[in-house]
C-alpha cells in the first residue's frame, strides 16, 4: 500500500508539474494557431514578463498594480513586435519567421536583463508551498494553486475565442488568412492581439515558474520544456497542449523515479522529447494536431 | 570582383561545368587559397591566427555541414553542436586509444561516426516533417549531451569529464605551434569545401534542393526523397563531426561537452542564416561575421571606456545580435552571400546603369 500511495503521489506531482508545462505551451500554440509562426521567443517573453513584474514590485507597488503594469508592458511589446518584426516579414517562408523569432528571443533576453539587471530574484506570490494531505497523499499547495490558475486561464481563453468578435476574427485568420483578410479582418490588429494574449500567458507562466525557480535567466529554458508538450499535442491544438502537458509531466516524473536509477539519472532533459518523438512516429501530427495533406 | 563575365567563350563541356566558369574568378580563388596557405601563417600574429582565423575556419566547416542539411535539403536542425560533440569524442577516443592510426584517418573515421549518428536521427525525418524535425534534432542535442556526460568510457574514464587532447603527429612532425594548427584546419576546410561544392552540383545535390523546394513534387517526379534526406543528414553529420574534432584538437586543446551545447548549435544556425541559406560562400561569410561581431562590439565599447560595465555590455551584445538577425531576415533573407552577388551586379553596371 505504501508503494501504491507513493506511486499516486508521483503521478499527482507529475500532473501538477505538467500543468506548468501546459501554461508555457499554450503561448506557443496560440501564436502558431493564429499566424503559423513557431514562436521561439515565448521563453524569452516569460523571462521578460517575470522580470518586469518583479521590477515593479521592487518599486514598492502592490501586487495587482505590478501585474497590470507588467501586462501593459507585454501588450506594448506585442504591438512593437507586430510592427517591427512581423509586418515586414509578411508572406515569408515559415522557416524565416521561425528564425526571426530566435533573433527576437535573443534580443528580448538582452533587453530584459539590461533594464532589470541580471541578479536572481525571489518571487513570493503569498501562496505557501506547504504540502497538504488529500486522501492520504501529499500534494503541494502551490502546485495546486498553479493548476487552478491554469484552468482559469484556459477557460478565459476559450471563452474569448468562442464568444467575442475578436476571438471569432482570430479563428478566421487561423483557418484561412487570405479569406479572412478579404472578409475585412484587419490582420495586423489580430496578430497584435494574439501576441498580446501570448504575452498575457507568458506573464502568468512567468509568475508561476518565477515563484518556483526564482526569477532568473533559467526561465527561458522553460520554453525548451514546453516543446515536447507541443509536438506531442500537435502544434495547433489547445486541448492537445493540455493533455500532452499532463502526459509529459507524469511520464517524466515516473521515468525519473523508476527508470532514472538504472541509467544514472538526469534523464528529464531528453526523456520528454524521446516520448514525444515516439508518439510522432505513430501519429506524425501529434495527438490532436490537424494532419496536413500534401499538395503539389 | 569588379570585372565583366562577357567574352568568356567555352569550347568544351568540362569548361561549361567548371566550378568557376570565368577565368578571372578562378584565378582569384586560387590566389586567395594560395595566400591563405602560404602567406597568412607567416604574416599574421598569433592572436589573429589562433583566436580569429582558426575558429572562423573551423566554424565555417560546421556551417557548411548545417547548410547542406538546412540550406540545401530544407531540414531545419538545432543539433549541430551535438554532432560536433560526437565527432570530437570519437576523435579523441580514436587518437588516444589507437595511437598508431595517422590522425587524418582518425578524423575521417570520427566524422563518419558523427555521420552515422546524424543518419540515425535523420531516420526520424522520414516520418515527420517541418518543425517537428527541428524538435527531433533538438532531442538529439539533449540526448547526445546526456550520453557524453553519463558514459565514463567516452571520456577515457577521466574523473572531471574533460579530456586534454594530445598533440597531433604526422610523419614525426608535431602540430603544436599556432601556424601549424592553422594550416591543418585550413587544408581540411578547403578540401571539404571543394567536396561540398561538388556534391551540391551533382545529381545528389539537386535531389536535396528538390526536397527542400517541394518534397511531394520531388517524389512525384522520381527523386528518391528518402535517400536524399538521409544523405543530407549523414553528410551534414560528417562535416559537423570533423569540425568538432578540429575544434577540440586544434582550438580548445580539450574535449568537454560545454563547448558543444545548444548555444553552439544556435551559433552555427545563425552563421548559416546570416551568411546565406543554400550557399557555400555564405557559410564562410556567416562564420566570419559571427566570430568577428563580438570582437567588433568589444572594440567599439572601449570608445566609451569605463562607462559600460561588463554585464551591461554582455546584454547590449545580446540585443545587437538579436536585432541584427531580425534585420538581416527582413532586409535580405538570403544573407550575406546574396548581398555580395547584388553588390557585384551593381558594380558591374556601375557607371551606366540601365
Amino acid at each position: 500500500m505504501g508503494d501504491f500511495s507513493f506511486f499516486l503521489e508521483v503521478v499527482v506531482g507529475g500532473l501538477l508539474s505538467g500543468v506548468m508545462y501546459t501554461l508555457v505551451a499554450l503561448g506557443f500554440v496560440l501564436i502558431f494557431k493564429a499566424s503559423g509562426v513557431f514562436n521561439f521567443a515565448q521563453g524569452a517573453m516569460v523571462l521578460f514578463a517575470a522580470l518586469t513584474f518583479v521590477g515593479f514590485l521592487e518599486f514598492g507597488l502592490p501586487m495587482w498594480a505590478a501585474f497590470l503594469l507588467a501586462l501593459a508592458a507585454m501588450l506594448a511589446l506585442a504591438v512593437a513586435i507586430e510592427r517591427t518584426v512581423l509586418r515586414p516579414l509578411v508572406g515569408q517562408d515559415h522557416m524565416i519567421l521561425f528564425m526571426a523569432t530566435i533573433g527576437l528571443s535573443i534580443f528580448l533576453e538582452g533587453f530584459a536583463q539590461l533594464i532589470w539587471g541580471t541578479k536572481v530574484r525571489g518571487l513570493d506570490l503569498g501562496i505557501s508551498d506547504e504540502p497538504i494531505e488529500i486522501g492520504g497523499i501529499l500534494i503541494s499547495q502551490f502546485d495546486l494553486s498553479a493548476a487552478l490558475m491554469a484552468a482559469v486561464l484556459v477557460a478565459v481563453l476559450s471563452a474569448f475565442f468562442s464568444y467575442t468578435k475578436v476571438g471569432r476574427a482570430l479563428r478566421a485568420v487561423a483557418d484561412d488568412t487570405q479569406a479572412a483578410q478579404v472578409a475585412g479582418v484587419p490582420l495586423g490588429f489580430i496578430w497584435a492581439v494574439v501576441w498580446g494574449a501570448a504575452g498575457f500567458i507568458a506573464l502568468v507562466a512567468g509568475l508561476v515558474w518565477g515563484a518556483r525557480l526564482g526569477v532568473q535567466f533559467a526561465l527561458t529554458l522553460v520554453a525548451l520544456k514546453a516543446l515536447p508538450v507541443m509536438i506531442l499535442g500537435g502544434f495547433n491544438s489547445i486541448a492537445g497542449a493540455i493533455v500532452a502537458g499532463l502526459v509529459i509531466g507524469v511520464s517524466e516524473k515516473l521515468a525519473e523515479i523508476y527508470l532514472g536509477p538504472f541509467v544514472g539519472g538526469g534523464i528529464e532533459n531528453w526523456f520528454p522529447y524521446a516520448l514525444a518523438i515516439a508518439v510522432l512516429l505513430i501519429r506524425p501530427a501529434g495527438l490532436f494536431g490537424a494532419a496536413r495533406i500534401a499538395r503539389v | 570582383m569588379f570585372h565583366r563575365d562577357a567574352g568568356a567563350l567555352k569550347t568544351s563541356y568540362s569548361e561549361e561545368q567548371a566550378i568557376f566558369p570565368v577565368a578571372l574568378d578562378r584565378w582569384s580563388v586560387v590566389a586567395l587559397v594560395a595566400a591563405g596557405a602560404l602567406v597568412v601563417p607567416f604574416v599574421a600574429g598569433p592572436y589573429w591566427l589562433g583566436s580569429i582565423l582558426l575558429p572562423c575556419l573551423i566554424l565555417s566547416l560546421a556551417a557548411i555541414g548545417l547548410n547542406i542539411l538546412t540550406g540545401y535539403a530544407g531540414q531545419l536542425s538545432l543539433g549541430s553542436g551535438a554532432f560536433m560533440a560526437v565527432g570530437a569524442y570519437a576523435a579523441v577516443n580514436l587518437v588516444i586509444r589507437l595511437p598508431w592510426l595517422p590522425f587524418p584517418v582518425s578524423f575521417v573515421l570520427a566524422g563518419m561516426v558523427a555521420g552515422a549518428v546524424g543518419l540515425a536521427f535523420g531516420l526520424l525525418s522520414l516520418r515527420i516533417r517541418g518543425f517537428y524535425v527541428a524538435v527531433a534534432t533538438l532531442a538529439a542535442q539533449f540526448f547526445i549531451e546526456w550520453i557524453c556526460t553519463h558514459i565514463p568510457w567516452l571520456v577515457l574514464n577521466t574523473p572531471s569529464g574533460v579530456v586534454s587532447t594530445p598533440t597531433l603527429f604526422l610523419f614525426g612532425f608535431g602540430f603544436s605551434s599556432v601556424p601549424s594548427r592553422y594550416l591543418v584546419a585550413f587544408v581540411t576546410v578547403v578540401a571539404l569545401a571543394v567536396v561540398a561544392k561538388n556534391l551540391i552540383r551533382s545529381s545528389a545535390g539537386r535531389a536535396l534542393m528538390a526536397v527542400r523546394d517541394h518534397e511531394t513534387a520531388a517524389e512525384l517526379t522520381g527523386v528518391d526523397t528518402t535517400r536524399a534526406k538521409l544523405t543530407a543528414f549523414a553528410v551534414s553529420g560528417f562535416y559537423c563531426g570533423v569540425a568538432g574534432a578540429l575544434w577540440a584538437f586544434l582550438y580548445l586543446g580539450n574535449v568537454e561537452i560545454e563547448a558543444f551545447s545548444l548555444h553552439r548549435s544556435f551559433q552555427i544556425l545563425f552563421m548559416v542564416i546570416i551568411g546565406g541559406l543554400g550557399s557555400i560562400l555564405g557559410s564562410f561569410l556567416g562564420a566570419a561575421f559571427i566570430v568577428l561581431l563580438p570582437v567588433a562590439i568589444a572594440n567599439a565599447a572601449t570608445v566609451f571606456g569605463e562607462a559600460l560595465k561588463p554585464d551591461v555590455l554582455a546584454n547590449l551584445e545580446l540585443m545587437i545580435f538579436g536585432a541584427l538577425i531580425v534585420a538581416f531576415l527582413i532586409i535580405e533573407p538570403n544573407g550575406l552571400a546574396r548581398l555580395a552577388v547584388k553588390a557585384k551586379d551593381r558594380l558591374r553596371r556601375w557607371p551606366l546603369p540601365y
